[in-house]
């Protein structure tokens, strides 16, 4: 049975894309068929950090208006089998995106792939709402800072209400949440709220924590989702992040900071 | 082109539906002697509740064969006992004249189809006013509003930043309180707030109130109680 996984954050610029990308393309490399959506009309990027850009000819809203069918519209990937990207459109908005279109392409995109990755746009409005409606999971994308994980805990309230589940009484979307962005360093100086301190806000699963790398941006500019970067500490988190959703055993690698020199001598 | 007089722009009056706690006296027999007997044993427990109170006579739980009440001398029996009858519900078009020709109301008879229970109900008639708790277990989240507008709210999780809770009695939170949490909604002074871990935005109590900014030190993430001292707002742990 296909699963629906949403990417949500509320707020913007957490790494909602990057964390599609590079969770989609995770699930692929384990060679699931899997498909990653945009649902950011009007601000398309996926293609861009899945680094297909130049490839787009039909988007999402040509495929809920007819104009083209879904065979025309998905792009595969070229460096990882089993990966596809259905890119958003640049030129309408959001209410382009219809209840009934979204439940018809969900449907036969059920029927082929084993994945639905949806990349929710920022917001709490009618576009995220439709990222979110038909999810069965979703990964909270928070920056361990105040507004992103107040932004969250909206999102999370929404999830229990606005989505199919929720309005059809079904079990409700699982949760997990995904830290971006982590610094251990900042967090030992008091600087950054810790993985502890988000969840006990949250009061969800923590999924996995991403340090702040610089290969993440790289690998944005790049168009290389970042878990095809072997030498990327973050890329490295995010497979973990797929291992253990996918329900292996893994641990934390990302939390603790290695300690330095001095509180090692002295065992602090 | 007319313009609002003066007035029209301040009604006298208004008429609206309202919904109230009223006193049924609901008859499971015609007999009036023991109809007295009875009524004098039940005043006599609560005099003073029964004092200029407004009654209605309920004659659904008579059989339906035998509807020959004596009205006039109930009627009559209840004002003696300080009691005022205001209408009746049930019974046939001639006991309706009669209520009518005695300056009673007629409460239309919607609940025919709960068919009367045939012996007398083990606790006083008085109904009490509606006290429904509300029993939340899942976190409240930011720009979620919970309200339960008829008793106490019980919270078994967190209530996050920018969440909103109410009640119109009091309101325990088994969790860290964050969001703003508002008792005794419609003006209940004896509405507390209790909670495990105090950082709420807003506390009120019957719409006193006091902000985040304002919480002592020594309270904040610790139990705490709110309550009203003589109009005062009181933060205490617990």
């Amino acid at each position: 049975m296909a699963k629906i996984i949403v990417v949500t954050s509320g707020k913007g610029g957490v790494g909602k894309t990057t964390t599609s990308a590079a969770f989609a393309t995770g699930l692929a490399l384990r060679g699931h068929q899997t498909v990653v959506i945009d649902f950011d009309v009007g601000l398309r990027n996926l293609d861009l950090v899945m680094g297909c850009e130049r490839r787009v000819v039909y988007d999402f809203v040509n495929v809920i208006n007819g104009e083209g069918n879904l065979n025309q519209a998905l792009i595969k990937d070229k460096r990882v089998e089993s990966l596809f990207i259905l890119p958003a459109s640049q030129t309408r908005d959001k209410e382009a995106l219809t209840m009934k279109g979204v439940a018809k392409v969900m449907e036969v995109l059920k029927k082929r792939f084993e994945y639905i990755i949806c990349d929710s746009p920022a917001g709490i409005e009618h576009g995220a709402i439709m990222a979110m409606y038909f999810a069965d999971e979703a990964l909270i994308v928070t920056n361990p800072e105040v507004s992103s994980v107040r932004d969250s805990d909206r999102i999370i309230g929404m999830l229990s209400s606005k989505t199919r589940r929720a309005v059809q009484n079904l079990p409700p979307v699982k949760e997990h949440l995904l830290l971006t962005r982590y610094s251990s360093k900042r967090v030992n100086t008091g600087d950054m709220l810790s993985a502890q301190d988000v969840q006990e806000i949250l009061a969800i699963p923590l999924l996995g924590v991403i340090p702040e790398s610089k290969s993440v941006l790289q690998a944005s500019n790049a168009g290389i989702p970042v878990t095809l970067d072997k030498n990327s500490n973050a890329g490295q988190a995010y497979l973990d992040v797929v291992a253990r959703f996918l329900g292996e055993e893994c641990p934390q690698r990302f939390i603790e900071d290695k300690k330095g020199f001095f509180s090692r001598l002295f065992g602090s | 082109m007319p313009s609002l007089s003066h007035n029209w722009s301040t009604p006298a009056l208004e008429l609206k539906g309202s919904l109230l706690t009223l006193m049924i006296l609901r008859l499971f027999e015609t007999d009036s002697e023991r109809i007295a007997e009875q009524l004098v044993t039940k005043i006599a427990q609560a005099p003073g509740l029964f004092q200029q109170a407004p009654v209605v006579i309920d004659l659904q739980a008579l059989p339906d064969d035998n509807q020959s009440i004596d009205l006039i001398e109930l009627i009559r029996l209840l004002r003696l006992h300080g009691l005022i009858p205001v209408a009746i519900r049930g019974g046939n078009s001639q006991q309706h004249q009669l209520a009518v020709s005695l300056n009673l109301g007629i409460m239309i008879d919607n609940s025919r189809a709960e068919r009367p229970r045939r012996y007398p109900e083990p606790e006083p008639v008085v109904a009490s006013p509606p006290c429904l708790t509300k029993i939340v277990t899942h976190p409240i989240r930011s720009g979620q509003q919970v309200v339960a507008l008829q008793g106490d709210l019980i919270v078994l999780a967190t209530v996050s930043h920018g969440a909103e809770i109410l009640a119109q009695r009091h309101i325990h939170v088994y969790g860290a309180l964050r969001g703003r949490a508002l008792a005794g909604v419609n003006g209940d002074g004896e509405a507390r707030i209790f909670c495990q871990q105090l950082d709420a935005e807003l506390v009120s109590i019957a719409g006193q109130y006091q902000i985040n900014e304002e919480l002592a030190n020594h309270l904040r993430g610790k139990p705490a109680q709110v309550y009203l001292d003589n109009d005062t707002l009181k933060i205490e742990p617990l």
